[in-house]
């Protein structure tokens, strides 16, 4: 008998709220390790609050409540004490992109170096292979003493890739990642998240469906602080979904 | 013959709009220079009267006759370290107590209470600080009329404003910058010291300049609390007493007789050279911070 391996994390009765305002209610659902776990909906659904909830981002936003149990790698993420050790596991690239003004080396570097890391070959290696992996080496690799903050936009996206990628996280949460960058620096970086597939887990959040559809091996749907379903990727696209709000919203029919 | 695109031709409400904009640039051109004339008169009359009487020898020689005559060695001497005092002390700790506001403190009752009490601070007359030096530092402390009272005291007075500049340029980087950091297990502190201060640099030097402005000018604080009108001694340490600039030129232009008609001005002209100096080279740092667009 083979028994299915525990989730890498797990979601029981979620909910979140702002002040008085209800963002996220009663959400269930397991990631698996290695796979990519997509999450589609219209605005307002709540899917960036439940990003931020998953590795405790909460605590920056004034007022933000999170109720409910999420585990990671089994551990309760709501008590667990080395707040900086859990977010160094989980990697994180938001909607818009931030460079922080730093050189771009010191930007991919910034991570390992708060890890301890500081011999200049390791580190060199760690920049090399993160910016390669997000498709920005070639158009950098001669001016990495410049700034980070001073890249174009989506420069500056595939950065925060880098970036997120050099904390060697065992999750990784997207953020709408291309919303800033060029349709033929996203179809490279999609490219690049189907091999990391390999060695983590993702959970991307998109307001592309057909972007979903490439990469998501289940994907859900999110709708007013819902999670409305979670289905094999293939089987809500080839109209197996349950629920019409999802058949509207994957047609395109809604509001 | 060619016509005019209607669309390009101003409507009268249109002109209007354009004389306004006009009125107004010029009304706020007239006030900004209406502020400069005082300033730059004033520079005037002390080049005028007072450089004549400039010298090496009345920079470095000390005062004779009661001040009435002789240079001003020892009262600039006097300056230089009081201000170094201060400097020394405010900026260390203004810039720790601005980045405990800025990106420690949470938003309640205490913090806004800190808040209120610096900026009614900012604005507390210069001999009420001179009491509290005299009462703290002279008396409670024992440090006796002294550099080291008087700077200390010259450094609570220009504390708030340290302060309020140095968090004011820490607040200017984006908050996302921070979340970005924190987002990736970074401590608040390395954040801090990675990514806030080096972006802040501006901010604390215009703190310093603050400082060094009411350091050099201030003469009741230091009046109480270490600074004298005549010694004929330079300070050996920080628990002499010395004379001062601000305090000679107070001297020599209203307690003594038969003072050379020039002395005041050239005196007074010491005073604003040594704040112009201090200053321009902090202004010159900061230009080049500022220069440099980090994002
Ligand atoms: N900092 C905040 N303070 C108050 N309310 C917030 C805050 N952030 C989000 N919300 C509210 O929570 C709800 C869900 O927002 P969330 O950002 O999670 O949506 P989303 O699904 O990510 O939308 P989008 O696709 O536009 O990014 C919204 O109604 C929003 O107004
Ligand atoms: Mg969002």
């Amino acid at each position: 008998m083979v028994t299915e391996p525990p989730p890498l994390v797990s979601v029981r009765g979620l909910s979140i709220h702002y002040g008085d305002k209800v963002a996220l209610q009663g959400v269930d659902l397991d990631i698996k390790t290695n796979e990519i776990f997509g999450i589609i909906g219209p605005a307002n659904a709540g899917k960036t609050s439940f990003l931020r909830a998953l590795n405790r981002m909460d605590e920056f936003v004034p007022g933000m409540q999170v109720l409910g149990d999420i585990t990671f790698a089994g551990r309760d993420v709501r008590t667990v004490r080395n707040l900086y050790a859990l977010r160094k596991r989980i990697g994180v690239v938001f909607p818009l992109p931030v460079g922080l003004p730093l050189s771009i080396y010191d930007n991919v570097a910034l991570s390992p170096r708060l890890s301890g890391i500081t011999k200049h070959a390791q580190l060199d290696e760690i920049v090399e292979r993160c910016l390669r992996r997000a498709a920005l080496w070639d158009e950098v690799k001669d001016r990495l003493k410049g700034l980070g903050s001073l890249l174009s936009g989506g420069q500056q996206q595939r950065l925060t890739i880098a970036r997120a990628l050099s904390q060697d996280p065992e999750l990784l949460l997207l953020d709408e990642f291309s919303i800033a960058v060029d349709p033929v620096t996203t179809m490279r970086i999609e490219e690049v998240l189907k091999e990391l597939r390999q060695e983590l887990t993702i959970v991307l959040v998109t307001n592309l469906v057909q972007q979903a559809r490439r990469l998501a091996d289940r994907t859900s749907f999110f709708l007013g602080g819902l999670c409305v379903e979670i289905a094999p990727t293939e089987a809500l696209f080839s109209g197996g979904a349950r629920e019409q709000s999802t058949v509207d919203y994957l047609e395109g029919r809604f509001g | 013959m060619t016509t005019i695109d209607p669309m390009f031709v101003a409507t009268p409400l249109e002109k209007r709009n354009h004389t306004i904009q006009q009125l107004v640039r010029t009304l706020l051109l007239a006030v900004a220079l209406l502020l400069v004339v005082p300033a730059l008169l004033i520079l005037g009359v002390l080049v005028v009267e007072g450089a004549p009487g400039l010298s090496w020898s009345f920079l470095v020689d000390p005062p004779r006759s009661n001040g009435a005559a002789g240079g001003i060695g020892l009262p600039l001497l006097g300056t230089l370290w009081l201000t170094a005092g201060a400097l020394l002390l405010a900026l260390p700790l203004g810039v720790a107590a601005a980045i405990y506001l800025s990106e420690y403190a949470r938003d309640n009752w205490l913090t806004r209470t800190i808040n209120v009490a610096i900026v009614n601070l900012a604005g507390v007359p210069s001999i009420v600080h001179a009491l509290f030096g005299v009462g703290a530092f002279v008396h409670f402390l024992h440090f006796g009329k002294s550099i080291l009272a008087a700077s200390c005291t010259l450094a609570v007075m220009t504390l708030p404003v340290v302060i309020v500049a140095t968090r004011e340029s820490l607040q200017a980087v984006p908050k996302a910058f921070r979340e970005a950091c924190w987002s990736m297990g970074a401590t608040r502190w390395q954040t801090i010291w990675r990514v806030v201060l080096p972006n802040s640099g501006s901010g604390i030097l215009t703190g310093l300049i603050l400082c060094v402005c009411r350091a050099v000018g201030e003469t009741a604080p230091i009046m109480f609390t270490g600074a004298v009108f005549l010694r004929s001694m330079a300070p050996q340490s920080v628990f002499d007493k010395t004379m001062a600039l601000s305090l000679h030129l107070f001297n020599v232009s209203t307690q003594l007789t038969d003072v050379p008609h020039h002395l005041p001005f050239s005196v007074a002209l010491v005073l604003i050279i040594v704040v112009l100096a201090l200053n321009g080279t902090a202004i010159a740092f900061r230009m080049r911070l500022r220069g440099r667009k980090k994002w």
